[in-house]
């Protein structure tokens, strides 16, 4: 790419969002808008390595966007007119500038790109295209898949979306709660398969994890009054603050006790921290983002390991069970309990879990285990578990750092 | 990866114009609603200040204001973005010459913070 090229391609970053997001309320189709945009890309793309950027790059590309879009709609309207189906309600939307309230426009168009109608994947794709401005060579990249199946999932979305005549809305009051939990799974989704890979020799993927955040920081400018929101927000800044300290100079995963503490990020602890006991005030304390954060926010408040206040962790899985109840939390629960009251109590809680077929194929399970057994003298039986484990860890990186464990003890 | 903008202003003007605060206001909402501010700060004048000189052991405090306006840092944003060419996007957003000191020449400095991986094979290849 040319330093012009660049400069374009951060241009729409920042720009796509807010068109699509204007657009999309004129032609009350994502799928549309989203081409309309990209139609006017291609005429900057043309025009400006040439005659410069202009001056208001945003406005430039709404005008041009918005002349196809109006096209666009007289046309629909002439094939309209032949159905004798032209109604005038449609009119004031398409007078009304595409610039005015663009915050409520990209609130309409997270919802709509995180739309249950959508597969989990292609929720993903969609977000991270139309609200975080990623082309598709980036999402594929990330996501360590070949570019066309990223670009045919964003086609299949939009098809679907147009379909089902999804509005191009925010969802009433009583469908919102449920609505936004779809919207913050996706958040929370891009920003774990940053945080640990599920995929590929990297353990981590630092870029996806700032995309997630991005985006939660977004959301939480957009949808201020709602204590999830804040949750997530808290919980991905909290975790975020200790990306650098996750993996040492060689790439290798270091577990979070064994973190040097110095690497965690400061700014991101405290924008965590802000941002949880903002998702408290608003109610939100009890929430499953706001407790996780909470979780987070004890192991960020520790200055050394040794000042973990664990019985508070175990107490916040406790709660945790109670809202949202997974063998994963009990399992970190044990883990906890082990640390709060010693690994008698923590293999008790596991002892409980061995059977559940969700944890079956779970590398944890019997990696948590022998972390147990270990303190606990049992050495063979704990050497037998992190095999186990390595057995069934999927991450290469993760697999290597079992296995290096089993030869310590 | 993550810069900061320093702003070096026109001398300093004393009490800010509150429609010059206005459109900075909006200015930074932008940046806040596109989820790339992490932080960003206002510094006061320099008379509130002091530098400080290190020469081996010695310290020689020279307290504020300083004389030379030039190189003087009147605040900074720090955001995180994908690339220089957003940071720079970003920057040249700014209202500064147009909405915010009309008529002065204000300069914008943008850094890249220091990368945490680089800091991180430093402290590996020391110990």
């Amino acid at each position: 790419m040319s330093d012009a090229e660049r400069t374009i391609a951060a241009i729409f970053r920042i720009e796509l969002p807010k068109l699509v997001a204007g657009l999309s309320r004129m032609l009350r189709d994502v799928g549309r808008a989203e081409e309309l945009a990209q139609d006017a890309m291609v005429v900057a793309l043309e025009r400006w390595p040439s005659e410069g950027v202009p001056d208001n790059p945003g406005a430039w590309l709404m005008t041009t966007a918005k002349r196809r879009a109006i096209d666009h709609l007289r046309h629909g309207k002439l094939a309209e007119r032949k159905h004798e189906e032209l109604g005038r309600a449609a009119e004031p939307e398409v007078m009304r500038d595409p610039d005015d309230d663009i915050g409520d426009d990209l609130l309409r168009l997270v919802f709509t790109a995180c739309h249950p109608i959508l597969s989990t994947e292609a929720r993903v794709a969609l977000t991270l295209r139309l609200i975080g401005g990623l082309t598709t060579a980036e999402i594929a990249r990330a996501f360590l898949v070949p570019e066309p199946t990223i670009a045919q999932r964003i086609v299949r979305a939009k098809r679907t979306l147009s379909d089902a005549h999804v509005p191009f809305e925010v969802p009433a009051a009583a469908e919102r709660a449920e609505r936004l939990a779809s919207v913050l799974e996706v958040i929370y989704l891009i920003f774990n398969e940053g945080y640990a890979a599920t995929a590929g020799d990297d353990w981590m993927r630092p870029e996806l994890c700032a995309d997630a955040q991005r985006l939660a920081r977004l959301l939480a400018g957009l949808a201020p009054n709602d204590p999830e929101v804040f949750g997530l927000l808290a919980l991905v800044e909290l975790q975020g603050s200790r990306l650098h300290a996750r993996s040492d100079a060689t790439g290798a995963p270091v577990l979070l006790l064994e973190q040097d503490r110095s690497l965690w990020d400061q700014l991101m602890i405290r924008r965590g921290l802000h941002a949880l006991a903002h998702a408290e005030q608003l109610g939100g304390a009890r929430g499953t983002y706001a407790l996780q954060a909470a979780i987070a926010a004890c192991h960020a408040r520790a200055h050394t390991a040794t000042e973990t206040d664990w019985p508070k962790i175990a107490a916040l899985y406790a709660a945790l069970t109670q809202v949202a109840p997974s063998p994963i939390i009990e399992l970190n629960r044990a883990v906890a309990l082990g640390m709060a009251l010693g690994p008698a109590a923590g293999l008790e809680v596991l002892d409980a879990l061995a059977d559940d077929p969700a944890l079956a194929d779970y590398h944890l399970l019997p990696s948590v285990r022998a972390d147990l057994l270990a303190k606990l003298g049992r050495l063979d039986e704990a050497r037998t578990e992190l095999h186990r484990a390595a057995d069934l860890a999927t991450n290469r990186a993760e697999r290597e750092l079992l296995l290096a464990r089993a030869r310590r003890l | 990866m993550r810069f900061m903008m320093i702003v070096k202003p026109p001398a300093y003007t004393g009490t800010p114009d509150p429609k010059e605060m206005a459109a900075m206001g909006r200015y930074n909402d932008e940046l806040r609603n596109a989820g790339v501010l992490l932080d960003l700060n206002g510094l006061e004048s320099t008379d509130k200040g002091a530098k400080i000189k290190f020469n081996g052991s010695k310290r020689t405090v020279i307290d504020g204001p300083f004389t030379e306006a030039k190189e003087v840092i009147g605040g900074y944003w720090l955001i995180e973005v994908r690339s220089k060419e957003e940071a720079l996007e970003w920057a040249k957003r700014i209202p500064f010459g147009t909405e915010v000191h009309p008529g002065h020449e204000v300069e914008v400095e943008l850094r890249q913070v220091f990368d945490i991986e680089q800091l991180k094979r430093l402290k590996q290849s020391v110990q």
